[in-house]
């Protein structure tokens, strides 16, 4: 199936509203977290898991599952929402980011959380970590896929591009990186800190088919992730252009939202504004 | 007395384990011909993978690789196989705890002609303060050929470090090992050897000689450094009082350090730490830069003979 209706992306996009709300008051009721990157890749993650994906949240552990990778493992609410609106465990723990013993750690833990394929938190690690995945797949003759999220501003990190480069020397054509360009790092703007230079044409030239997208077009991505679905020699990269704390005007393009939490106000606020959009 | 490397036994091992174990994997680092992989590269391509210079990587592959039900085994050197990708295997392979096997050529001082900066003190302590790990070096072919079958069966990450030089064979095909559990080599009553890797065959002849002396000295095959055989060290300080440990590592954090902290934690037993007295190696014939460190047969004697006084 590659054909989508408007109906499908307006649902989507409903979704996605939802998922900005519950992910913000995740990070408030935990007073700590990641609301900026997490609110980036929203759109993105809720096109995966409500669209893409061939998951199944009563069988966490089935072979045959498509594998999603968070390498930019501190946007971890964003996909602990993600899975919790998909139903892999109860909407109760909305309540325990962040907390002791709790199944949702700061960073993920695929040991504690069901739904989360491997762990992540140090950056620059994950896409080789879905490269061994696809690699399996592709080898054990599984159509699963693999997905992987990665941040601009770790793909300063050295080992992206060793992981980048593997990928396509054994032909991953299973293995399709999202890139969160939201063009901020912690420290300031990623040109500031460190230029990325432009993702698109590295990643290509590291052997990717590459689309580039407006990351907050449910259309866009839906129509990219389709566009993936072709079986091909290359790993496919999707570069999606996107605006760090998207949703939420006052966290909009500012550096200091990376990894704070709202107070009260601010995130009474910030509910009202995504409630907008669900009127 | 027959001599073999044990990264040889890494290579033919592999071998008879691609035979047997359906999901076992091989990661090189393009030094596969060094590390003795190209047999397997060859007769198993499709669970061969060659991620080129870029160790950092084979970790995060090999990570993935297991969340698929693979074994994999990363094949390089010991500095690079330690070192170059240590967080990568804390995060991806020690934190969740997955199946990955480190296999590590040129282990300790053992690359002697390359110099210090392929040489590898430094791995085994590292690795052992990592929850989840587990660290061996087996002290020669038949062993290293066992270690490396139970590693591959035993849940969770697993270290293996190897020589790059033959060194003596001393067990036979039939001989039996376990991962954490040491195995005496030579009974003995008024002291213990503690060692591990190819340093134990020149324990072996020190004992040897001291048993014609009259000195009847305990030989142990310390070949797990962690988890560590806690039980050989404590029947070692109640029945022999005087240890020393001999290992082809720094004395810092390696196989001494590691006995030393059950021994104070027991506030019993005396104890000689022999290995690298943390400091860079160099090179020169591996012989000559293991007796810069005071690891020589007369070395363990004297050293025996030191604790037998007190």
């Amino acid at each position: 199936m590659t054909g989508y209706s408007p109906q499908t992306i307006e649902e989507l996009e409903l979704q996605a509203a939802v998922v900005r709300k519950t992910l913000l008051q995740m990070i408030h009721e935990a007073r700590s977290g990641h609301p900026g990157g997490s609110l980036s890749a929203a759109d993105m993650m809720t096109a995966l898991y409500f669209y893409e994906m061939r998951v199944d949240p009563a069988n966490p552990k089935w072979e045959d599952r498509d594998r999603f990778v968070l390498s930019k493992g501190h946007v971890c609410p964003v996909l602990y929402t993600a899975l919790m609106l998909r139903g892999f465990f109860p909407m109760e723990e909305v309540h325990n980011l962040r907390k002791k013993g709790s199944i949702l750690q700061g960073h993920p833990d695929m040991k504690r959380t069901p739904g989360v394929d491997i762990s992540t938190g140090s950056l620059g690690q994950g896409l080789s970590t879905a490269v061994g995945m696809a690699i399996a797949a592709k080898r054990d003759g599984r159509k699963l896929r693999v997905f992987v999220m990665l941040g601009d501003g770790e793909c300063n990190e050295g080992q992206i591009w060793e992981a980048a480069q593997s990928a396509s020397k054994y032909q991953l054509d299973n293995l399709i990186v999202l890139v969160d360009n939201n063009t901020l790092q912690n420290d300031g703007t990623c040109d500031a800190i460190m230029p990325t230079l432009d993702l698109a044409t590295k990643f290509k030239a590291f052997g990717f088919d590459v689309l580039e997208i407006d990351g907050h077009s449910m259309e866009a991505i839906v129509a990219a992730l389709c566009a993936t679905r072709q079986e091909g020699i290359r790993p496919r990269c999707i570069v999606a252009h996107t605006v760090k704390g998207k949703g939420v005007s006052f966290m909009e393009n500012v550096v200091m939202w990376h990894g704070m939490a709202p107070d009260a106000a601010q995130y009474a606020q910030a509910i009202r504004e995504i409630d907008r959009v669900l009127e | 007395m027959n001599a073999i490397a044990t990264r040889d036994a890494f290579g033919h091992e592999l071998l008879a384990m691609g035979e047997a174990y359906e999901n076992l994997y091989v990661i090189d680092c393009d030094i596969g011909k060094s590390c003795k992989t190209v047999d397997f590269q060859i007769r198993f391509p499709a669970k061969h993978v060659n991620v080129g210079i870029a160790e950092q990587n084979a970790a995060g592959v090999a990570a993935g690789l297991a969340t698929m039900g693979k074994v994999p085994f990363i094949s390089t050197y010991a500095v690079f196989g330690s070192m170059r990708m240590l967080e990568q295997i804390r995060q991806e392979a020690c934190y969740p705890n997955l199946n990955v096997k480190i296999a590590c050529s040129h282990g300790g001082l053992t690359p002697a002609n390359d110099g210090a900066s392929h040489q590898c003190i430094e791995d085994m302590g590292i690795l052992r303060t990592i929850p989840n790990m587990t660290v061996i070096m087996p002290a020669d072919y038949w062993s290293a050929r066992k270690l490396i079958d139970a590693a591959y069966h035993y849940p969770g990450p697993v270290y293996l470090r190897f020589t790059r030089d033959p060194i003596p064979v001393i067990y036979t095909e039939t001989d039996v090992f376990e991962i954490g559990r040491a195995r005496e080599v030579l009974a003995g009553k008024d002291a213990t050897i503690l060692a591990n890797g190819d340093v134990l065959s020149l324990a072996m002849q020190a004992a040897g000689e001291m048993r014609e002396e009259g000195v009847s000295v305990r030989l142990i095959d310390m070949h797990t450094i962690k988890p560590l055989d806690r039980e050989a060290v404590l029947k070692a300080i109640y029945e022999t009082g005087r240890i020393v440990t001999i290992e082809d590592h720094n004395i810092l954090n390696g196989l001494g350090s590691a006995v030393a902290e059950v021994m104070a934690e027991e506030g019993k037993g005396k104890l000689k730490r022999m290995g690298v007295q943390d400091r860079f190696g160099e090179s020169g014939p591996y012989e000559l830069l293991l007796a810069d460190n005071g690891v020589t047969v007369e070395d363990v004697k004297k050293n025996v003979r030191t604790l037998l006084q007190d």
